[in-house]
């Protein structure tokens, strides 16, 4: 690859204005693109030489304004830092460019980001701490308490994550994962004073940090390697930590594992589902139950299996568990 | 080629709601000749959700169950996505940090274990593809699966984050274009499908939290697949495979299209390929019906 200097790319580019355009269409771009070329390059390209009406947000073009954010072949990135032949390497030479949300399109890769600042909002992203206008002594940052904050502090509100989350795609109350590494990354903040405020509105049902999918794509997507999801796993263990943790499926399925590893060191699934659900609610999974029972996918309480040397399973859970619920 | 051997991490659901996949992967493992040595001292990984509660207890609970293959001298080989992911998160976490590892391995020693960052991590569907080879498994290739289309579904902890899950493959594993179950799918003889839902999430661990997401997730990668002509899909997560077996009558429902396709563990497929019986698969655990063999 790295002998190539140059590479013909077909460029399928979405194209859509909400004041004349009922539906969307495709243009298609035939360029000759260089190894050096990132995607914004041929943005301009497009724009400067082939079209002029063709619009797109640009501005710092070093990765840091988070503007240009956009979609190829389906994966966010920073226009202004992928390589072309970085996503040829991957996708091959026909390269798909569309805005981050179809649906929120405005004009062309240009959307409407509302939702994002709003979610932003939900969760206060920013210093609250009560402090007198002339203070005597700065309020200093140990480089420990500050390094907690090193990786959340990189966001810089590009929407990737945000419009690749499959639980917000589907689940418009849900705050997401960028907003939720801006409350970790306030809430974790020792001079913050509302912290707990933020971890309610985490804790929430519908909108908080259980309605996660765990599907790890915030944790790829992102270009400043601010890792959303660890976050997220962290904002639920400051919500346990902090005593708020509601009595709930959620809560309750997430404790169902330590029970259930200290008793059997596995996971007795069935248990889990009783446990998390209550004896009430666990009624609605019986049909389903029944199917998997008549297949022999179901094993009765007093044919669970146990792990070998659960003594030592035990042990542990009990002297390495830092939580109580 | 020396023969290969490693420790299993069964994960609890080849004990449980999936005894197909514990079933398909000696069957499969004994045609090839690889040996499996059981960890049955391992405990559950914490699936993702352990951590949410007590980040330091999974930390110490996956540390131990690695630990054990470390005392065999071998690489841990795990047949569940989220055993693999949950585990190698654990050894980069503590291979990376040696304040953590010396926390953990206080706790260990309680019980006089020690983890010490020996063993490799990887699943069993790598292990095919990187350590005995596609070329030599399309060799002994009997029953081709030619007349299928097969939709592969990776499932999220195999694929994402893609940083981690690349420290252990030969070849890197795009999280947005992944190949390794296609190839897998081709070298059976049969012929991969394309569809986008290949690498998204199937909704299995939002499942009771979350249940219109889940389902819907769930209905979407059916759907996906039945819409680019799949015959069937096949998976190498137990978990993805419970939710897009069991689960299709909420799918339908939640998406307001009928969903519904034969669902295969990758171990099952690569049996059937191999000569291997239905029984010897467990085919008939399934709850949608494996209605092509």
């Amino acid at each position: 690859m790295e002998s190539i200097k140059s590479q013909q790319v077909t460029f399928k580019v979405f194209r859509f204005n909400e004041e004349t355009d009922y539906l969307p269409y495709y243009n298609t771009y035939i360029l000759d693109v260089t190894h050096e070329e990132v995607v914004l390059d041929i943005l301009n390209r497009i724009k400067w030489d082939h079209d002029g009406s063709l619009s797109y947000r640009r501005s710092c073009r070093h990765g840091i304004c988070g503007v240009c954010s956009i979609k190829a072949n389906g994966k966010a990135i920073l226009a202004c830092k992928t390589r072309l032949f970085d996503l040829i390497e991957t996708f091959g030479s026909e390269i798909t460019l569309e805005p981050l949300s179809t649906k929120r399109a405005i004009k062309d890769l240009i959307i409407d980001k509302k939702d994002f600042w709003d979610k932003h909002a939900q969760v206060n992203p920013y210093l609250v701490s009560d402090i007198e206008e002339t203070p005597a002594s700065e309020h200093l940052v140990s480089p420990h308490d500050a390094e907690k904050l090193l990786e959340a502090d990189y966001c810089i509100q590009c929407g990737a994550c945000h419009y690749s989350c499959p639980a917000l795609e589907i689940n418009d109350e849900y705050i997401g994962p960028a907003a939720f590494a801006a409350a970790y990354r306030f809430s974790a903040d020792v001079r913050d004073e509302a912290s707990l405020d933020r971890l309610h509105v985490v804790n929430a049902e519908a909108q908080g940090v259980w309605d996660c999918v765990k599907c790890m794509e915030c944790a790829e997507v992102c270009p400043k390697e601010v890792n959303p999801i660890e976050k997220i796993t962290k904002l639920h263990n400051m919500v346990f930590e902090a005593g708020i943790a509601k009595n709930n499926v959620a809560t309750r399925h997430a404790v169902g594992f330590a029970h259930s590893i200290a008793k059997h060191g596995l996971l007795d699934e069935g248990e889990l589902v009783r446990y998390s659900e209550g004896n009430i609610g666990v009624l609605k999974h019986v049909p389903v139950a029944i199917k998997m029972f008549a297949k022999g996918k179901i094993v009765l309480p007093w044919n669970m299996p146990k792990a070998d040397k659960l003594d030592e399973i035990k042990k542990l859970v009990k002297s390495s568990s830092t939580v109580k619920f | 080629m020396e023969k290969l051997k490693y420790a299993l991490f069964t994960g609890c659901t080849a004990k449980e709601s999936t005894p197909e996949q514990m079933m398909s992967t000696l069957a499969v493992a004994k045609k090839l000749g690889i040996e499996l040595v059981e960890l049955t001292e391992a405990s559950c990984c914490g699936a993702s959700h352990l951590q949410d509660y007590d980040d330091f207890l999974s930390l110490v609970l996956n540390a131990r169950n690695i630990a054990y293959a470390e005392k065999h001298g071998l690489t841990m080989v795990t047949i569940c996505n989220t055993c693999q992911l949950n585990t190698a998160m654990t050894k980069h976490r503590l291979d990376h940090n040696a304040e953590l590892k010396a926390k953990v391995n206080a706790k260990l020693s309680e019980v006089g274990l020690e983890y010490k960052g020996t063993s490799q991590i990887t699943h069993f569907l790598y292990a095919i593809i990187d350590d005995f080879g596609l070329d030599k498994l399309k060799e002994m290739i009997v029953k081709p699966l030619s007349q299928f289309n097969i939709a592969p579904f990776y499932g999220c902890h195999n694929i994402r984050p893609s940083e981690l899950q690349n420290e252990t493959h030969k070849n890197p594993e795009s999280a947005y274009r992944p190949t390794s179950l296609d190839d897998l799918i081709v070298a059976c003889g049969g012929a991969s499908v394309d569809y986008e839902e290949k690498n998204k999430c199937c909704g299995f661990h939002a499942e009771l939290q979350a249940p219109r997401t889940a389902a819907i997730l769930t209905g979407n990668a059916v759907a996906g697949a039945m819409d680019a002509n799949a015959d069937w899909m096949v998976t190498p997560c137990p978990l993805c495979h419970l939710k897009l077996d069991t689960q299709t009558h909420h799918a339908s429902v939640a998406i307001g299209r009928e969903v519904s396709l034969p669902v295969l563990h990758m171990q099952q497929m690569v049996g059937l390929a191999l000569g291997c019986t239905p029984d010897e698969l467990g085919l008939k655990h399934h709850v949608t019906k494996v209605n092509f063999i």
